[in-house]
Order: C-alpha cells, then sequence, then structure tokens
C-alpha cells in the first residue's frame, strides 16, 4: 500500500506535483470504474480518490452530478465503493475515499473507517465535514490508520484555514475558486494565493482542485501546489465516449497529458 | 389589548425569551440536531449572516422597520376565526384559525421573507436567491424583493413547476427569474441542492434566502425567529377570544417552518400540547410520504443533522405529498429536538385526508385552505375526537388554497 506521505516525498524528489485523480464508483459501471482508474494509474496519477455516490451531491456541478446519478441507477452500494478501492489499491495508487458525510454518519464512523483500512484505503476527503463535527470521524480515522483530508476555500479566513489544516493528515484540499466542482477555461487566480496562505499555516502537502482540466493547467498549478487534482475533465471524457473501450483511452490520455503537465 | 391592535415587537419576541433552552447552542445545535453541514467555502457567508443577525435582531431600528412591514404591507395582526361548523366534526372540540392565509401573498411565508430581506440590505448584498417547493416561498421571495429593488432568482424543481404553474407565472410577473431544476427527483429537495450551488459561486453579492427552519445555522434559528410572530400574535389572541391558552396547537410540518411559527410561543405553556402533521401521502405502507418525523432517521441532509428519509446508506428516499410544499424529506432541527424532547408530537396525515379537509373547511365555513395547511385541519379533527368537547384547538392555518385549484379540480374532477 502506498501512504500519502511517500506519494508526495516521491514527487518532491522527482521535483514535480503529484496528480490525483477522481472517478466515483460504479461509474461507468462497477468494473468500468476500477479499469479506468486503473488506466488512470498506469498513465501518471499518483493517488486515486474514489468518489462516494451520493443521492444529494450539493457541491458537486453538472458533470459529476450527472455520473453519480448514473452510478446510482446501476445500484452502486458502499460495498461496491469498497470493492472498487481494493482493486485500485492493487494498481499502486495511494487511494482515497470522498464522500459527503451522510452516508458514513449512516454505516457508521468507526465501521466505515475499519472497512475502508481493509480495503487497502489510505483515508477519506469529507468536502461538507467541517473541524467542528469532524470529531467522532477524527478518532475513526486515526484508530484505523486512515488519512483525513478536509477543504479549504478562497473564502477561508486564516483562522479557519489554521483550524481546517490542523483536522487533515496526508494533504490539505485547496478549493482553487468559489463554485461547484467542474471543469473550467482557466483556473481561478484565487488559487494561487489561497495556497500561499494555506501553507503559511500547516507544512502538509496542499493539493489544489476545481476546475482543473488540462496539461497546460495542470502545469500552472504545479508551479505552486504540491499536487494537482482532476475530477469533471476524465469524467468527461468517459461520459463523451461513445463505448467503453474508446473511453478508457481517453481517459489514459488525459491522464498522461496531466502527467506531463505536473512535471513541467 | 384587543385582537386587532397592533403587536409591537420587541428583541425578546424575535429572540424567544431564552427561558426553555431552545435556542441552538453556539454550534447552531438543538441538543443533537442542527449544526453546519456544508463546504467550507460557505462557512465565512454563514458566519456572516449569523453575526449580521445577533445585531440586526438586538437592534430597535430593524425591529421597528421589519414590525412597519409586517403591518402595512404584509397585514399583520392576521385575525382568528373560530369555526364552529367545521368542528362539529371533530366531536364539536372549539376549533380556532389563525389567518395566516390573509397575509399579503397569501401565505405565512412573507413573515420570513421581509425579515430577511431586511437582512440582506443589511449585509449590502443586492442578489437574493431561493428554493421554493409549492412556489408559495418562491412568490414572497419574489415579492419581498420587488419591494427592495433586489434581483431575485428561484430554483423550483420541474416537477413541482407544473403542478404550481400559477405560483411560476406569479414570481415572473414579479420580476423574478425561475429556473426549473430537473435533476433528482426534481422537487423541493434538488431546487435547494441547486440553490447552494449558486450561493456557493455568487456569495460574494448574494444572500440565500432559506424559506424554512432546516439548513446549516444559523437559518433554522433566524427563519423561526421571523415566523415567530405567529404564534406571539395567536397566544395573546387566544387568550383575548376564550379566557385561557388552548388544549392544544395544531401545524403542519413540511420543512416546519409554519409549525415553528406558532409553536414557539407556547414551548413554555406545558398545559398546551403540540402536534405537528407530516404528509402522509399515499400512507406508510405504500412507501409514498414524506413522514420525516415518523418514519425517518437521524441522518444528515441540507447541512443540517436531523430527521431524513434515508435508505439503510444514507441515501436520501424521495418523498411523496399531495401538497407539494409539505414533499420534502427532511424537517428542520428544532422540530427533531421538540420531537426527542416530547415537548412537541409529530402524527401522519394521508393525502386523502387532507382533501377531506379541504373540502370540509370550503363547504362548511367558506374558506379554501392551501393542501399544507388542509394537513392541520385534518389532524385537528383527529385531535378534536380525541380530547374531546371540552378541548379548544388552535390550528395554523399557514396559506390560502387559490394555488391547489389545479389539484382540487383533478381530484374532486370539479
Amino acid at each position: 500500500m502506498t501512504t500519502l506521505q511517500a506519494v508526495f516525498e516521491k514527487a518532491r524528489a522527482e521535483d514535480r506535483a503529484a496528480l490525483v485523480g477522481y472517478l466515483p464508483a460504479g461509474f461507468p459501471t462497477k468494473e468500468g470504474a476500477v479499469a479506468a482508474a486503473t488506466a488512470m494509474v498506469e498513465a501518471g496519477c499518483d493517488v486515486i480518490e474514489i468518489g462516494l455516490p451520493y443521492s444529494d451531491p450539493l457541491m458537486d456541478g453538472p458533470t459529476i452530478q450527472d455520473a453519480v446519478h448514473r452510478s446510482l441507477t446501476n445500484g452502486t452500494r458502499i460495498a461496491d465503493v469498497l470493492r472498487t478501492v481494493e482493486g485500485v489499491a492493487r494498481s499502486g495508487a495511494a487511494t482515497l475515499v470522498m464522500t459527503y458525510w451522510n452516508p458514513i454518519d449512516r454505516y457508521g464512523a468507526e465501521r466505515f473507517a475499519r472497512d475502508l483500512a481493509s480495503a487497502g484505503g489510505v483515508g477519506t476527503i469529507t468536502p461538507d465535514l467541517t473541524p467542528e463535527e469532524a470529531g467522532p470521524w477524527l478518532t475513526a480515522s486515526e484508530e484505523a490508520g486512515l488519512g483525513t483530508v478536509f477543504l479549504v476555500a478562497p473564502s477561508s479566513t486564516d483562522d479557519r484555514i489554521a483550524r481546517v489544516a490542523e483536522c487533515c493528515t496526508g494533504f490539505v484540499y485547496a478549493a482553487s475558486l468559489m463554485g461547484v466542482t467542474g471543469a473550467r477555461e482557466s483556473v481561478s487566480v484565487a488559487a494561487e494565493g489561497l495556497v500561499k496562505r494555506t501553507k503559511s499555516h500547516t507544512d502538509l502537502p496542499v493539493c489544489v482542485g476545481l476546475g482543473v482540466g488540462t496539461g497546460a493547467q495542470a502545469a500552472e498549478v504545479a508551479g505552486y501546489a504540491d499536487g494537482v487534482i482532476v475530477g469533471s475533465a476524465f469524467i468527461r471524457r468517459l461520459l463523451d465516449a461513445p463505448d467503453e473501450a474508446t473511453g478508457l483511452r481517453s481517459v489514459r490520455e488525459l491522464a498522461a497529458e496531466l502527467a506531463r503537465g505536473v512535471r513541467r | 389589548m384587543t385582537a386587532t391592535e397592533g403587536i409591537p415587537l420587541t428583541p425578546a419576541d424575535l429572540d424567544g425569551g431564552r427561558v426553555y433552552g431552545d435556542d441552538p447552542d453556539v454550534l447552531g445545535k438543538f441538543g443533537v440536531f442542527g449544526g453546519r453541514y456544508v463546504p467550507e467555502a460557505l462557512i465565512p457567508a454563514l458566519d456572516e449572516v449569523a453575526a449580521e443577525y445577533e445585531k440586526a435582531k438586538n437592534d430597535l431600528e430593524f425591529l421597528r422597520e421589519f414590525d412597519h412591514l409586517l403591518r402595512t404591507y404584509a397585514g399583520r395582526p392576521t385575525t382568528l376565526t373560530e369555526v364552529p361548523r367545521f368542528a362539529e366534526h371533530a366531536g364539536g372540540a372549539r376549533i380556532v384559525l389563525k389567518r395566516e392565509d390573509l397575509t399579503h401573498t397569501g401565505a405565512h411565508k412573507i413573515n420570513n421573507v421581509l425579515g430577511q430581506a431586511l437582512l440582506t440590505k443589511r449585509l449590502g448584498k443586492t442578489r437574493v436567491i431561493a428554493e421554493t417547493g409549492a412556489g408559495q416561498h418562491g412568490v414572497a421571495t419574489a415579492t419581498a424583493a420587488a419591494l427592495m429593488g433586489l434581483e431575485c432568482v428561484i430554483y423550483m424543481g420541474a416537477v413541482d413547476c407544473e403542478r404550481q404553474a400559477l405560483n411560476v407565472a406569479r414570481m415572473k410577473l414579479l420580476g423574478a427569474t425561475v429556473v426549473p431544476v430537473s435533476n433528482g427527483s426534481q422537487t423541493l429537495k434538488d431546487a435547494i441542492n441547486e440553490a447552494f450551488r449558486d450561493w456557493v459561486t455568487n456569495v460574494d453579492h448574494t444572500h440565500y434566502l432559506f424559506g424554512t427552519v432546516a439548513g446549516p445555522h444559523p437559518f433554522p434559528e433566524i427563519v423561526r425567529d421571523f415566523a415567530r410572530i405567529i404564534g406571539v400574535e395567536a397566544r395573546r389572541q387566544i387568550q383575548e377570544l376564550t379566557c385561557r391558552l388552548p388544549d392544544a396547537v395544531a401545524a403542519a410540518v413540511g420543512g416546519g417552518s409554519n409549525a415553528i411559527g406558532i409553536f414557539h410561543a407556547f414551548i413554555n405553556d406545558p398545559g398546551v400540547r403540540l402536534y405537528g402533521f407530516e404528509a402522509g401521502g399515499r400512507g406508510v405502507e405504500s412507501g409514498e410520504h414524506a413522514l420525516t418525523l415518523t418514519q425517518g432517521s437521524i441522518g444528515v441532509l441540507h447541512g443540517s443533522r436531523t430527521y431524513v428519509l434515508q435508505d439503510d446508506e444514507g441515501q436520501t428516499i424521495e418523498s411523496h405529498s399531495i401538497s407539494a410544499g409539505l414533499d420534502y424529506p427532511g424537517v428542520g432541527p428544532e422540530h427533531a429536538w421538540l420531537k426527542d424532547s416530547g415537548r412537541a408530537t409529530y402524527q401522519g396525515v394521508t393525502d386523502d385526508e387532507a382533501m377531506q379537509a379541504f373540502a370540509l373547511l370550503a363547504r362548511t365555513e367558506g374558506i379554501i385552505p392551501a393542501i399544507e395547511s388542509s394537513h392541520a385541519l385534518a389532524g385537528a379533527l383527529r385531535l378534536g375526537r380525541e380530547l374531546g368537547p371540552e378541548a379548544t384547538i388552535l390550528v395554523n392555518l399557514s396559506g390560502r388554497g387559490d394555488k391547489d385549484m389545479g389539484t382540487a379540480m383533478k381530484y374532486f374532477n370539479l
């Protein structure tokens, strides 16, 4: 199992940023998600976030909403998410689960932490869990040896950034812009300042997500962040492909392009 | 003081008196319920709203302005109406209606939106967004936005847009942009998701004018406080009418704002039983209902810990109700707290029971209620038979039924 620490140490040694790819479990199919994520790893992703599909994804834009909806329609359950993590972790990437809080809350924090760790997961990203409510999850994660990643945003005050960073292990997720997930024409100018502010409060790596989708954007972000997170752009490739084989090829191409970007 | 005399607001009216311990704590919790489960990006905005509201609710100038709007624009105080012919069907108990249907725009929602629109101006924001189910909150928000010169965008489930086409037209006429939401179940919960997405994108100049006592802190507290005038008036009025407090207060519960609005002034009156009636839809067994408090389980939805209709893995289950305004799989955290503390009782009323009460009030009293409010009326009929002819039941008639004529025509083959 590759730890997040090892990922960022390796990237630093190679004088580049880490590449983090996101894909929801169960999309385009249960097996297809493992295949696509494995292709992403083979083409250069260091870390994979497996999304746990949730019925009310209120910080996601249309692309991820669409993928998540299909996944739920496919009947994806938490057991499938864990199986996906297991499959992807086998590829050698550090594998996280990204999830809204309610599914973990309902499943049971301790049980979820235990099951994720035994599936080979290294931690979670929880976009709607704030430090105020994170206590039980921090305890459960620590006991299971899982990392905890929380988000900071351009609107975050320095106090908030410090508070959020304190809850993080592994890395801090900097949301590049005020908005929902989804690829954009250009990366928000707010991202660089946010990374700088975050770094003044923590020694952890800071990764930037939201709105990154091309090699050039990845190169730009890699200039100031420790990691580049890409989600919707991968999903878009799968959604637009006429069949699964084409989709896989397309995802692999994008991962390779982004991997070159973070090395520029 | 008589029932028609003005009832000036005081800071105590807005802050609930802080007697029962029913105000949320610093984290926005009512017991274990409430709090904030939102993207970090929204925390500063929620902090800003909470801080400004703390100032506003102790600012006499703000309260005076709110009070003035309630009187001269919304039509407050609303009257009480006793409905003896209707009550004959409830075993002879006295039934008294709080006539929120007589407010401007036709439902209690106007109280909250006027308060929050004033708050929006204090925040220096120029744009409001809102979600709406039945369209009543959307219409009320569009109304307040027109009155105060604010840009207004309303998110409404595509299914609801169809069910409530008349309200869509009203909102447009009032200058609002109505955005039909066609993802998920295409109803209120999806409209809320979409409004949150807009808010996080445009938060620098936009206030999310939340329509019910759900959502992340401080919305449950703010919306309650602005709706609280319903109970403050009714408590004084019913004592003038009957020389005592009622035995029971009944209200419909979707998100729960009209119910909390009338309950709150009675919370410290132990002799007054509080009853919330949820939408039972096609019945418990059918699985097609909105019985969040009576059939749901504790979880997190739309930023708040509360009772939720969810499956064993925390996926929200789509609710059903003939009334769009109650068609919501969550409920305000203070109701969850009132339920668990035993202070209030919650029961279900089916579509059919609600529609019978709807028609009965029209025929016996010449009042056409909203289908939402008809759930409380059906509940009152049940309560009356339970509590006996000596009992007095105060019912929040939260809105009027003009908007429901399409549904009624279909249901009754009119």
